[in-house]
């Protein structure tokens, strides 16, 4: 393996991770807040793409100049996902807020199941390959040791950190970021200061559902093909990623997105049939030596 | 007690009565994808069927009997071709049964015809076990061992290919048996094989496998997939790679939902695949049927559609010979087929339960596809693999 090789790899192992941690992102947003693996996290990144890929369809998007193009499309899917999130968490998640973590748990995946087969009924199962052009072209950028790096790469980069960026900036510098750490410590207690518990638990939603909106914009843009199970594999390996990073933690996420996506384009290059094993051994691994993740803090059980 | 005995009798009689076919129709089943990541396959393959059938039903049937035909989807999952299958049989007591085109599901559906004693034809499954030591189950078209040794010589012979690399779903019976006669005619003519890597199906990202391709230097890349990951693969080799080489497959190729998005850049230096059959072609077997489809369905048939057609009119043809609603004597029937004049050229069973025919090569350009080559059908259909080379056999 040469210079060109390793640097093909490296660009390629970016632009995975940088989806996953997107995805990652969104999953440490809503466990942070309410220890919830919100499992259904992958299937909301699949709507997120199909309003994305509807709306880059419609008549809306032709004749506007192509940022605002891309603007619109990712808009109205992270505008959609936050209200469905909304919707799900006041309908799924509030009833059983108070049952024991194993309920919801089982609940998630419920409502990942619940999108995944009306995915399959609103949308058909038959996967679609016709995004527009504009969305999904690669335009190279610049060229290092004849690898290309395009736009949707920094677009993807960009968007993950900005979002990080936004992110943190939310949790740790504004009265509402207050609030949801106040929540994440002591529920009765936040309730008990005057906190509308109800108003930022689902605001929290609606940031994780936008989040995932817009990674599945990107996912569509960088592989341009969706159906209703396109978020099952990423959501899961997302999932992965976040524990990897420690999960709650949202530079974690980030973290264990670049490590997952760069470690999975390293197998998948070597030995193509063991690519999906990577994760799930990450997984074992993770669990075993550092449970806590790669940038998560030994957390006090809570009682 | 003489009343028990009444009733008894009248129940197994009713029971009896159950078992029996009705008398004014003919049911026939078909399992196919009609949904689901190949499902133009499913959904071209009834379209064929059901045109067949129809004009078969005007013409006044079969054995003065109407023929129907019952759809059970399979989503394109093997796991539901079996309980599709189990469905047709047991609860629509079909007489016959014809599908699928993906051989991992013809090969299920196949063992369940085979344990229930119901005749199957599979119009378009290629790999050598769907039919191999199997009574019941038959194929009317060629075998995989001849199109990946038709695809190695067209590569070899026609586009001058030295180095190939090959890029498979290595769960799917069809595209690994075709990817092993491949390597094994390209490497027996000269060539080499330079890269074989993998994907599984639903797959989004084959860069990483790409990129080890690209490393290789190969003069011609053959992916033997089907249509759904093959588009995906292809915008991937031509955008992110920025590889310009001829690409190959196979007929799971053959999906409008891939050839028309097959222009411009995405064309590079060719792509290609092998087929059962092109709408552009000029015998007047095949114009009649392209005129009739269109007329119908309005759009041009594919390959499975044409497969479909001929499978079922076989079937029918069958049935009529059998002089029969019996799944043995229409099997029988079925076995003995001869020089049928089908859409996709003159079909003979073979001892191997095999049909012998010529594949094309199609080039695709500007979402079209064109005949650039036919390359003659095989002695034999007996699995060149196996021919007395390996001692289990």
């Amino acid at each position: 393996m040469d210079v060109t090789q390793a640097l093909q790899l490296l660009v390629l192992g970016i632009a995975l991770g940088g989806i996953y941690a997107l995805i990652a992102l969104g999953y440490s947003m809503v466990y942070g807040v309410l220890r919830l693996i919100n499992f259904a996290h992958g299937d909301l990144i699949m709507v997120g793409a199909f309003i994305g890929y509807f709306v880059a369809k419609s008549p809306m998007a032709e004749g506007l100049p192509l940022p605002v193009r891309f603007g619109l499309v990712f808009v109205s899917a992270m505008l959609g996902c936050a209200m469905l999130g909304v919707l799900i968490e006041r309908c799924a998640y509030r009833p059983i807020r108070h049952q024991p973590r194993l309920t919801a748990l089982i609940t998630a995946i419920g409502v990942s199941l619940f999108l995944e087969y009306g995915g399959q009924v609103v949308f058909g199962a038959t996967p679609r390959q016709d995004l527009p052009l504009w969305l999904t072209e690669q335009n190279p950028l610049m060229q290092i040791f004849a690898v290309q790096i395009t736009d949707k790469h920094l677009l993807v980069l960009g968007g993950t950190f900005t979002l990080l960026a936004l992110m943190r900036f939310l949790v740790l510098n504004t009265l509402f970021g207050k609030a949801m750490r106040a929540i994440a410590q002591d529920m009765t207690a936040a309730y008990l200061v005057g906190i509308n518990v109800n108003r930022v638990i689902a605001l929290t939603f609606a940031l994780g559902s936008s989040l995932a909106a817009a990674s599945g914009v990107m996912l569509a843009m960088s592989y341009p093909k969706i159906d209703p199970l396109m978020g099952l594999m990423p959501g899961i390996k997302a999932f992965v990623a976040a524990v990897l990073g420690g999960i709650g933690d949202l530079p974690g996420a980030v973290l264990g997105g670049f490590v997952l996506g760069l470690a999975e384009t390293v197998v998948g290059y070597f030995a193509s049939g063991l690519r999906d094993a990577v994760a799930f051994t990450i997984l074992i691994l993770i669990l075993l030596l550092k449970p806590t993740g790669l940038l998560g803090k030994g957390m006090v059980e809570k009682v | 007690m003489r009343l028990f005995g009444f009733l008894l009798a009248a129940l197994l009689l009713t029971l009896a009565g159950c078992r029996k076919p009705e008398a004014d129709v003919i049911k026939v089943g078909h399992f196919a994808s009609m949904t689901g990541p190949t499902a133009t396959f499913g959904q071209s393959t009834d379209k064929g069927i059901r045109l067949a059938m129809d004009e078969i039903n005007r013409q006044g049937g079969v054995l003065g009997k109407k023929i129907v035909v019952i759809t059970e989807d399979d989503a394109g999952k093997t796991e539901e071709a079996a309980a599709a299958v189990q469905k047709l049989i047991t609860r629509d007591r079909v007489v016959a049964i014809l599908g699928e085109v993906a051989s991992s599901r013809s090969i299920v559906g196949g063992n369940i015809c085979e344990a229930r004693g119901i005749p199957m034809i599979s119009p378009s499954s290629t790999n050598p076990k769907v039919t191999q030591g199997k009574k019941w189950v038959f194929r009317i078209c060629f075998t995989d061992d001849f199109q990946g040794a038709a695809m190695a010589r067209f590569c070899y012979e026609n586009l001058k290919a030295r180095r190939a690399a090959i890029l498979k779903d290595r769960k799917n019976e069809y595209s690994v048996g075709l990817a092993e006669f491949f390597a094994k005619t390209f490497e027996q003519l000269g060539g080499r094989i330079v890269a074989h890597e993998n994907y599984q199906e639903g797959d989004v990202d084959f860069k990483p496998q790409l990129a080890k391709i690209k490393a290789a230097n190969p003069d011609v890349l053959f992916v033997p997939g089907y249509y759904t990951e093959c588009g995906l693969i292809l915008k991937q080799v031509r955008r992110d790679l920025g590889m310009d080489l001829p690409v190959t497959g196979g007929d799971g190729w053959d999906s409008a939902s891939l050839i028309q998005e097959i222009r411009g850049d995405l064309e590079g230096k060719g792509v290609h695949f092998g087929n059962h059959f092109s709408p552009y072609e000029q015998r007047p077997e095949v114009q009649e049927f392209v005129k009739k489809f269109k007329e119908r369905y309005g759009e041009l048939p594919d390959a499975m559609a044409a497969l479909g057609y001929d499978a079922a009119r076989i079937l029918a043809d069958a049935i009529k010979r059998a002089g029969s609603v019996e799944p043995a004597k229409i099997r029988d029937a079925i076995e003995q087929t001869k020089d049928f004049p089908g859409v996709t050229g003159r079909i003979t069973i073979d001892e191997n339960h095999n049909a012998r025919k010529p594949l094309l090569v199609l080039q695709i350009k500007d979402g079209k596809t064109k005949v650039v080559a036919t390359i003659p059908p095989m002695e034999t259909t007996q699995p060149a693999l196996f021919r007395g080379t390996s001692p289990l056999r």
